[in-house]
């Protein structure tokens, strides 16, 4: 049987397409396909409507669509390839409308707005930013995506958002598809702790759900299949399991979670089986970075198996003073057990930092001073800055206001001014893509109009 | 696991070489180690590095005869050394005689305590089966075998289908019926 050829999008006629096998096209129906980014910019299309005998939207996400129409050299040839794939086109995605937008969640009200870990209200939120627990979870009878497999990422992101309909408490949730964010949104992400460096740098069908207050987000597709994560502002790890312990359930109840009797739940790494979890705690320790005695906070954790890392996890630098201390070790211990080690060591480290600070205090206030007042006057005159030295003076100043040495000025507001300045924040809140040079004249712009109303004290 | 000092690999050999009466250790993979010891010129240890090599060479040789394969997703437990990634669940009870010395050096422990899933795991065994089945129609579709990728589309459709309904009538068996109301 032949369909007859019809006339494409950009006026070519598309070459007659025959079916392989032998049904009538009485069972044909037109399917709209709404492709990606990479694809459009290659077949000079959007959507291309096609006619396909399953009565199932055809998806651009499967590998071997993409790999097969990303070698299309006209819309025509197009036309054909992705009639051929017809039937990769999986019965669950028959529930979804394809013509959902994927990003509804505004992108550049984020960069204005801050997430309520921000606050600066928690406990012990002189020194503890933000409390983090996360979930490492698969979905059973489906492969890790560690193997390049496009289909099976795109399914995944479907149930998973499925199951995401509404959050713990049935407000809405935001997806986010990765996927198709610009480099620069997903850094915006990236910059909030939303997503992580290998969620916002991968590739294939991903995404994120966000709620909460910016409180909860589910990775979908970056190392494992999920990461489910809650953030509260200062030291409130119990709150953190709670809600994320919650949110586990809920998902489980509508997505199998692939778990083994003895090894627990199953991840993609090792390092992650059996509870999956990872207890993280961001501490502002300026003190103990200039008595030099941050060394010994390294040593101290790494000996019961802790993690010390700076502001964006794993690899990356402790910029501002920041650092994370996590757990390790996920197998044989409970989650709970695991939440008080943490806590344990995070409340000795708050008490020798506290400590620090009062010596410092005490014995060279003048020179503490001084440096605040250094950091402040920079920050409030300088004409062009980079990140880390913004970085370095918010930290200053930070300690500054806990130690009632600026006035006119709330720790939740420099807190919100290490993120906002972030370069993809900035570039953000500027409305448009800025150069280096730019972009540090922006930052100083930026951080001379915040501050304008404190003064030090 | 240390690194090779030669290339990125995990070092799955470790050469403790005695020099002038000082011992050196040397972290190698195992291709590294090959034309490590082919290459030592030494003369006196010549015989010893031949002897380890073609220790290393029947070595070799053991592992290929049993290639540790998942049947499921088709990584062998060699790619997950390399890569430190599994394929799918299925591999932990595949290679668990292999990993759980590794586990017991990340974790200090190889049982799991804490949460479990709410509720009833269906047969691992039927998941191992989709997984499998997933694996084959990737294949399929990359062969072009469309009519084969088709058929297992259906059969991947009605194993879900009955493991959902496992799922559903379980906690309802449990239920009592609603009683009856008075209109």
């Amino acid at each position: 049987m032949v369909v007859p050829g019809r006339r494409n999008a950009v006026g070519q006629e598309s070459p007659t397409y025959v079916p392989s096998s032998g049904r009538s096209p009485a069972g044909a129906v037109r399917c709209k396909f709404v492709l990606s980014p990479c694809i459009q910019t290659k077949v000079g299309l959007t959507t291309i409507v096609c006619e396909c005998l399953y009565r199932i939207p055809v998806s651009p996400y499967n590998s071997a669509i993409t790999g097969r129409l990303a070698n299309c050299q006209t819309p025509a040839d197009f036309q054909i390839r992705s009639g051929i794939c017809r039937f990769l086109l999986f019965p669950r995605i028959n529930s979804l409308s394809s013509d959902r937008p994927d990003n509804p969640f505004c992108l550049a009200e984020l960069a204005r707005t801050s997430g309520e870990w921000l606050r600066g209200d928690g406990p012990e939120s002189d020194i503890v930013i933000s409390s983090r627990v996360r979930l490492a979870r698969n979905v059973a009878g489906f492969p890790f995506i560690t193997r390049d497999a496009a289909d099976v990422r795109f399914q995944i992101v479907q149930m998973v958002q499925a199951a995401l309909r509404k959050d713990i408490q049935h407000r809405p949730v935001h997806h986010v598809n990765v996927e198709t964010l610009s480099p620069l949104d997903s850094q915006l992400l990236m910059e909030r702790q939303l997503i992580s460096r290998e969620l916002a740098r991968g590739d294939g069908p991903r995404a994120v759900a966000i709620s909460e207050g910016e409180r909860h987000s589910v990775m979908i597709n970056e190392e494992d299949h999920l990461r489910i994560q809650v953030l509260h502002s200062g030291f409130a790890l119990d709150e953190c399991w709670l809600e994320c312990d919650a949110l586990d359930d809920q998902i489980e109840s509508m997505v199998p979670f692939a778990f083994h009797p003895q090894l627990g739940y199953l991840t993609a790494c090792p390092t992650n089986v059996g509870t999956g979890i990872r207890v993280s705690v961001m501490v502002h320790l300026p003190a103990l970075r200039i008595t030099r005695e941050i060394q010994k906070v390294h040593q101290a954790a790494q000996k019961i198996n802790l993690a010390v890392r700076g502001l964006y996890g794993e690899g990356s630098q402790a910029m501002g003073d920041f650092y994370q201390i996590s757990n390790q070790v996920t197998l044989g211990k409970s989650e709970t057990t695991l939440i008080a080690e943490v806590q344990e060591v995070v409340t000795h480290i708050i008490g020798w930092e506290r400590r620090v600070r009062e010596l410092m205090l005490r014995d060279n206030k003048s020179q503490l001073h001084d440096q605040v007042a250094r950091a402040f006057g920079t920050l409030t005159s300088a004409r062009s800055i980079s990140s880390e030295e913004t970085m370095l003076l918010l930290s200053s100043l930070r300690m500054g206001i806990r130690l009632g040495l600026v006035t006119n000025l709330d720790v939740a507001a420099v807190n919100e001014l290490f993120i906002h300045t972030q370069p993809a924040h900035l570039q953000k809140l500027h409305g448009s893509e800025l150069e280096t040079a730019d972009r540090n004249m922006a930052r100083a712009n930026y951080l001379r109009k915040r501050l304008d109303a404190s003064s030090l004290g | 696991m240390k690194k090779c000092r030669r290339c990125a690999k995990p070092a799955t050999l470790h050469i403790t070489e005695i020099r002038d009466g000082s011992a050196a250790a040397v972290h190698l993979c195992e291709t590294c180690a090959r034309e490590y010891l082919e290459k030592t010129p030494e003369n006196d240890s010549t015989s010893a590095a031949t002897d380890l090599a073609s220790k290393l060479e029947d070595l070799i040789a053991d592992s290929e005869e049993s290639p540790l394969i998942c049947p499921n997703c088709g990584i062998s437990f060699n790619e997950f050394r390399e890569s430190g990634r599994f394929g799918c669940p299925h591999d932990y009870s595949e290679f668990l005689t292999e990993l759980l010395p590794l586990l017991e050096n990340i974790h200090e422990d190889s049982n799991h305590v804490g949460k479990r899933p709410r509720s009833t795991v269906v047969g691992t065994k039927e998941q191992a089966r989709l997984i499998q089945l997933r694996t084959e129609q990737r294949n399929a579709i990359e062969m072009e075998d469309y009519e084969a990728a088709a058929k297992l589309r259906d059969e991947i459709a009605a194993l879900e289908v009955s493991l959902r309904s496992d799922v559903v009538e379980k906690p309802k068996s449990r239920k009592k019926p609603a009683p009856d109301k008075d209109v």
